[in-house]
């Protein structure tokens, strides 16, 4: 590759990847960002490259020593409480000569002990085991010999996130509103937990079309038909039907916000949820109004929440609470890991709702995510297709944003299109 | 489609045999390939249950941690509505699958309930794609008016996690 040569260039000759055109209310989205491979190795580096990604809830860590083993941003980490109680990420490679010291996805370990030539390093990734020390010469700094955490870690409200630009802003600066919306799903939460249960598929799709999705209220009606006839067959009035706003929150990140006809176990009752729990929700929601006022308690209790952390983090707060990544590993496919958040003290009855809501909305086995699935994989075949160049997000450019119009989708790909071109947003 | 209803009459839960639990998962498993789901699902009992674990969470509790199924009848008839649609996109059309079922094992009998285990592989089809589930069942049983039923259907999945399949839209 020679200095001069710009794939993006390259792969539209036309013009920009992405083109807005406020006056003719048109944005539109070149397909190549969806199915180059060059594009996508511009975007390991340029996106996931120098964003905040997300590794984990510290809940999944409560105690010294306890650890989880992921891929963030495809690079194989592990995050670990330490024996002060600090977070800590370290890439999983032992400092000798490379084997991975992390092996299992969780569990708790005083010492991790790279099983190639022994060596062990503690929580704080120091290396404090050598067999045969002696061998080495005097002038070798083992000191220097660590494990070597993530170039930044930062963790907000629970959500531990990482860079690997050590000269990224600040996660707070980065997060920009999105914080606030955070604040309102933790807020409500109280002290969340993930639930034991993970979410591992995979999509033959961009992994840009996982991010549309996920805050696309457009879709819901024409796609998830079986899942609201599975609703109505539950006995929720769907009659009063979805109404709500999609706004940008800064950086890329976008929400949608929005009331809809069923319950929310914090703290909106409906009869699906029994009479045994009408108390205990109405208790909820007092709790809320006392804690942060009438306003803001009706937000968290009543409203839901579709929100997208630039570039690959979902936090949607619908009946049930997901944290939902994806990174790709090809321009045309992505690998997804979902979790479900909920309160640690909560009545079963609640709890099993808010279970039965994830596992057939949100879940790969459910009654909507299958066909969120099959939609996603037609786009990327779709593309492949030829002829057409572009896709058109100009849904409520001429007016102020609804949740089922595409401006959310538009911040987004702003944001993305700044990053990998160098396009001034 | 009474062809492919499953034949064995049997008198009571002791004395089903495996021959007799072989020949009803076989029948089972016909009417799931032959997507002949409205038949397929009068083979379980009106408090059943059918669960499929999350990849990483084998012992999962439904009352407490995330599954990936977890359906009572009504919900499994939600299912099989749903697949016999044209809405179901990600089945529209349907996948060819082959459900093989081996390593029959009939456990004590528990009440009025047979637990039974079996080895599975689904094997599924659609467009180029081909991929396969692979886990074990656990069934308990019942004799409910000289047939055998399923009380309970737990498909645990012995693949690390659904990055090759995608997704759990098909039965298993």
């Amino acid at each position: 590759m020679t200095a001069t040569f710009d794939p993006t260039r390259q792969l539209a000759p036309s013009g920009p990847l992405v083109e807005e055109d406020r006056e003719h209310h048109r944005f539109r989205v070149h397909r190549s960002t969806m199915t180059s491979p060059e594009i996508h190795a511009l975007e390991l580096e340029r996106v996931f490259g120098h964003s905040w990604l997300y590794v984990g809830h510290e809940s999944e860590i409560r105690e010294p020593g306890d650890y989880v083993r992921r891929p963030v941003g495809n690079r194989a980490v592990f995050m670990v409480r330490n024996k002060a109680g600090e977070v800590k990420v370290f890439h999983n490679s032992c400092s000798h000569r490379g084997a991975v010291v992390c092996r299992k996805d969780s569990g708790n370990a005083k010492v991790f002990q790279c099983f190639y030539h022994a060596w062990s390093f503690d929580t704080d990734g120091k290396l404090v085991g050598v067999p045969d020390r002696e061998a080495y010469g005097d002038g070798l700094d083992f000191g220097a010999l660590g494990l070597r955490p993530v170039a930044r870690v930062e963790s907000y409200r629970g959500f531990v996130f990482l860079s690997y630009d050590p000269d990224i802003m600040g996660l707070v600066d980065y997060l920009a509103g999105a914080a606030e919306y955070l604040d309102l799903v933790v807020d409500a939460t109280g002290d969340a937990e993930i639930i034991r249960g993970t979410n591992e598929y995979a999509i033959d799709a961009n992994w840009k079309l996982l991010a549309e999705n996920s805050i696309d209220g457009y879709h819901a009606v024409p796609t998830h038909d079986t899942y609201f006839k599975y609703l109505v067959s539950l006995g929720t009035d769907l009659s009063g039907g979805v109404a709500g706003t999609a706004k940008s929150l800064g950086n890329g990140h976008a929400v949608l916000e929005y009331a809809a006809p069923w319950g929310r176990p914090v703290a909106k009752w409906e009869p699906l949820f029994g009479e045994d729990s009408r108390e205990e929700i109405g208790r909820l929601r007092a709790d809320l109004v006392e804690k942060y006022g009438e306003a803001r308690a009706r937000r968290m209790a009543d409203t839901n929440r579709n929100m997208l952390i630039y570039p690959n983090l979902v936090i949607n707060d619908i009946m049930a609470i997901t944290v939902r990544t994806f990174m790709p590993t090809s321009a045309d496919r992505m690998e997804v890991t979902a979790w479900e958040m909920a309160p640690r003290d909560e009545l079963p009855q609640l709890r099993q709702r808010r279970l039965d809501s994830f596992l057939t909305f949100l879940g790969p086995g459910g009654f909507a995510t299958p066909d969120d699935i099959e939609a996603l994989e037609s786009c990327q075949q779709g593309f492949h297709s030829g002829g057409l160049e572009w896709n058109d997000l100009s849904r409520g450019m001429a007016r102020d944003p609804l949740a089922n119009d595409e401006e959310q989708m538009r911040a987004f790909w702003r944001q993305w299109n700044s990053q990998v071109t160098g396009v001034e947003r | 489609m009474t062809a492919l209803e499953p034949a064995p009459v049997v008198t009571g839960v002791r004395d089903v045999t495996r021959a007799d639990v072989e020949d009803f998962l076989y029948a089972e498993a016909e009417l799931l390939d032959a997507w002949e789901l409205d038949t397929w699902i009068a083979l379980f009992t009106a408090d059943c249950r059918y669960v499929v674990p999350c990849n990483d969470t084998p012992e999962g509790d439904p009352t407490r941690d995330l599954v990936l199924i977890d359906d009572n009848a009504l919900r499994l008839r939600s299912r099989v509505e749903r697949l016999n649609s044209r809405k179901a996109h990600r089945e529209y059309p349907h996948s060819t699958t082959s459900h093989q079922v081996s390593n029959v094992r009939l456990r004590p009998v528990e009440g009025e309930e047979l637990p039974v285990v079996a080895e599975f592989t689904v094997w599924r089809f659609r467009g180029e794609r081909s991929t396969t589930y692979v886990g074990r069942y656990a069934y308990r049983l019942r004799v409910v008016d000289g047939h055998l039923r399923i009380a309970a259907k737990r498909a645990t999945l012995a693949m690390g996690s659904l990055r090759q399949v995608a997704d759990v839209a098909i039965i298993l």
